[in-house]
């Protein structure tokens, strides 16, 4: 059995579901963060698959991979600067313990 | 079974080049470093062992061999065991890229890769992860300061050293080292005189990258202890040391062959150029070695992101604009 | 044969530390298995004619984001070593919708067939990545930019200590 597309798309799907997992089981604010990178990145793995298998004329799956490689950078950068202003303030990070509004 | 072969090949290179940078970088390196250190101190280095001291390294590395090697406690021990592993491997990932010189019709390079500046740029921030790793794991208050005050700043100098890259990519239109090399003709058509603002960029921050002085700050004595490998002892200790000498060693040869033209020269065969311009660099990283204190870590980080990085990005203005018209 | 046997090992070496970042209890171990995971997405790339793509996953995500997260764990409630519990009673739900989904999207990718289309991928995807980026895809590229500047401001301003 050669390589095909297919054999791309369900590393990626298993993939997400673990990032999704991760997402709707921890307490940490920052392991929902590694969840979040665990889809982005599964999301990309499809958009480059897709451009060599089905649309290799041009390379517009990989240049949409930069820009989204580029988007999670700035994503997880704000993220964690909330996490530590969070940290600062309320003394947790676990997000389940983050449940009043006015401290 | 091409692919067989093909790994085979890959594997055996592989092997061949790390051994040959264990004893050139490693071994002859840190022998160069106590030697030249004794020379512009005024005094004699190492030469008891062996002729003039050459088989130093030797008697160090044999040393460190037969050393207990002590895992603390309350560390995380698989780890605290892997980290060094992890510099050792990056420092030396980044040599599969340098081209030797040519032989016959042959450029002598492990793999000529098509993105090969960008591979060894990715190699260098990966030493990052490995200090991290080993400071966290060592359960020690000095191990893990040294470890986040070394990582900030190496990751804030991968940014001016990608700048000086891109400039040396821009002016030679692939990002190859091998064609790099190839687009410097003669000796006037070096890089070095057309692209100076980056050579001074790259070198800074390559000596940044390495943890060298001046900006040996995470490996200070006389403030951390030993910084980030306080803990490790033995067979670990040497590795971490193989890895940064393998780094700065690597850092050189880059030089070299991005600003100094590689292996071009008129009369000596190539690969006695490339190693004699690669001596010339790391004898200038270890001269400043030995002749400058030590930056301050807030004076390390307002070089980086306030005189390196905006030099950095004007100059890849300047050479976009004197390339296109 | 031999890309299926690659393909096999990296989709391994992605898999596997993807499931302890998401499983384990140690969040310091769960940070440090991200980076296998990214080194075999790198792979996978290689192996779908993607080099630049996998240079840049390698710099930026196992290089920085990897260091950032390890950075904020250590600066917050994780670099205390203490043992606290780190999942929520959401498990059996979460891992239920996550199995269904994964399912789902497997069994709809399995089922579908996928037209291939004319061309073929350059040899050097460098230099037509670059020119894509600054004639088409010109907008894009100058959107993301101001998006970095805008994302390097706020996180500096939210993340600075009340003076």
């Amino acid at each position: 059995m050669t390589l095909g597309l297919t054999h791309f798309l369900v590393v990626s799907s298993l993939l997400f579901c673990l990032g999704l997992y991760g997402v709707l089981t921890r307490r940490n604010a920052v392991a929902i963060l590694m969840g979040i990178e665990l889809m982005l990145n599964a999301a990309n793995i499809n958009l480059v698959a897709f451009n060599k298998y089905v649309a290799p004329a041009a390379l517009n799956g990989q240049v949409f991979t930069l820009v989204v490689i580029t988007l999670a950078a700035c994503e997880v950068g704000v993220g964690l600067a909330l996490v530590m202003a969070a940290y600062r303030n309320l003394e947790t990070v676990q997000v389940d313990r983050i449940n009043m509004l006015k401290w | 079974m091409n692919w067989g072969s093909e790994i085979a090949k890959a594997v055996l290179a592989a092997v061949g080049m790390f051994t040959f940078l264990a004893i050139v970088a490693a071994m002859f390196g840190v022998l160069l470093e106590r030697k030249i250190g004794g020379w512009i101190q005024s005094r004699l280095g190492p030469k008891h062992v062996g002729p003039q001291g050459l088989l130093q390294t030797l008697a160090d590395t044999l040393k460190l061999l037969q050393k207990e090697h002590v895992t603390p406690r309350a560390a995380d021990a698989l780890v605290f065991n892997t980290a060094p592993l992890v510099v050792a491997t990056a420092g030396l990932m980044g040599w599969l890229v340098i081209p030797f010189g040519t032989l016959g019709g042959a450029v002598l390079v492990v793999r000529d890769l098509n993105i090969g500046i960008l591979f060894f740029a990715a190699m260098a921030s990966m030493t990052v992860i490995g200090i991290l790793a080993g400071g966290w794991a060592s359960n020690n208050k000095y191990s893990l300061l040294g470890a986040l005050r070394s990582a900030s700043q190496m990751i804030s100098y991968e940014l001016p050293l990608g700048m000086a890259l891109v400039a040396v990519a821009m002016e030679a239109g692939t990002l190859s080292t091998v064609g790099i090399v190839r687009a410097q003709d003669g000796w006037m058509g070096s890089f070095i005189f057309r692209q100076f603002p980056a050579f001074v960029i790259f070198l800074v921050a390559a000596t940044a990258e390495v943890n060298r002085v001046p900006f040996d700050l995470p490996e200070a004595e006389s403030e951390l202890v030993a910084g980030y490998f306080s803990e490790y002892s033995g067979m670990r200790f040497s590795l971490f040391m193989l890895g940064e000498y393998a780094e700065m060693f690597a850092m050189a040869a880059m030089t070299t062959t991005l600003f100094l033209g590689g292996w071009k020269g008129p009369l000596l065969p190539p690969l006695v150029w490339f190693f004699l311009k690669m001596y010339l660099v790391v004898f200038f990283m270890m001269w400043v070695r030995w002749t400058f204190p030590r930056f301050r870590l807030d004076q390390l980080l307002n070089l980086c992101w306030k005189i390196l990085l905006p030099a950095g990005l004007i100059w890849i203005l300047v050479s976009g604009y004197r390339i296109t018209f | 044969m031999g890309t299926l046997a690659a393909f096999l090992i990296l989709s391994a070496v992605t898999l596997i530390p993807a499931v302890v970042v998401v499983t384990s209890k140690n969040i310091v171990r769960s940070a440090l298995a991200l980076i296998p995971t990214f080194l075999g997405i790198t792979g996978l790339y290689v192996l779908l004619r993607a080099e630049f793509v996998a240079g840049i996953q390698v710099l930026i995500y196992a290089g920085a984001i990897t260091v950032l997260i390890l950075f904020v764990i250590m600066l917050t409630e994780g670099g205390t070593g203490i043992r606290i519990r780190q999942v929520n009673e959401q498990v059996p739900v979460g891992a239920l919708a996550s199995a269904a989904l994964a399912a789902l999207l497997i069994w709809v990718f399995l089922r579908t067939p996928w037209p291939k289309g004319p061309g073929t991928i350059p040899e050097y995807t460098a230099t037509q990545i670059g020119t894509t980026l600054l004639s088409s895809m010109v907008l894009v590229f100058e959107v993301t930019s101001l998006v970095l500047l805008v994302s390097l401001i706020g996180a500096i301003i939210i993340a600075r200590r009340e003076r």
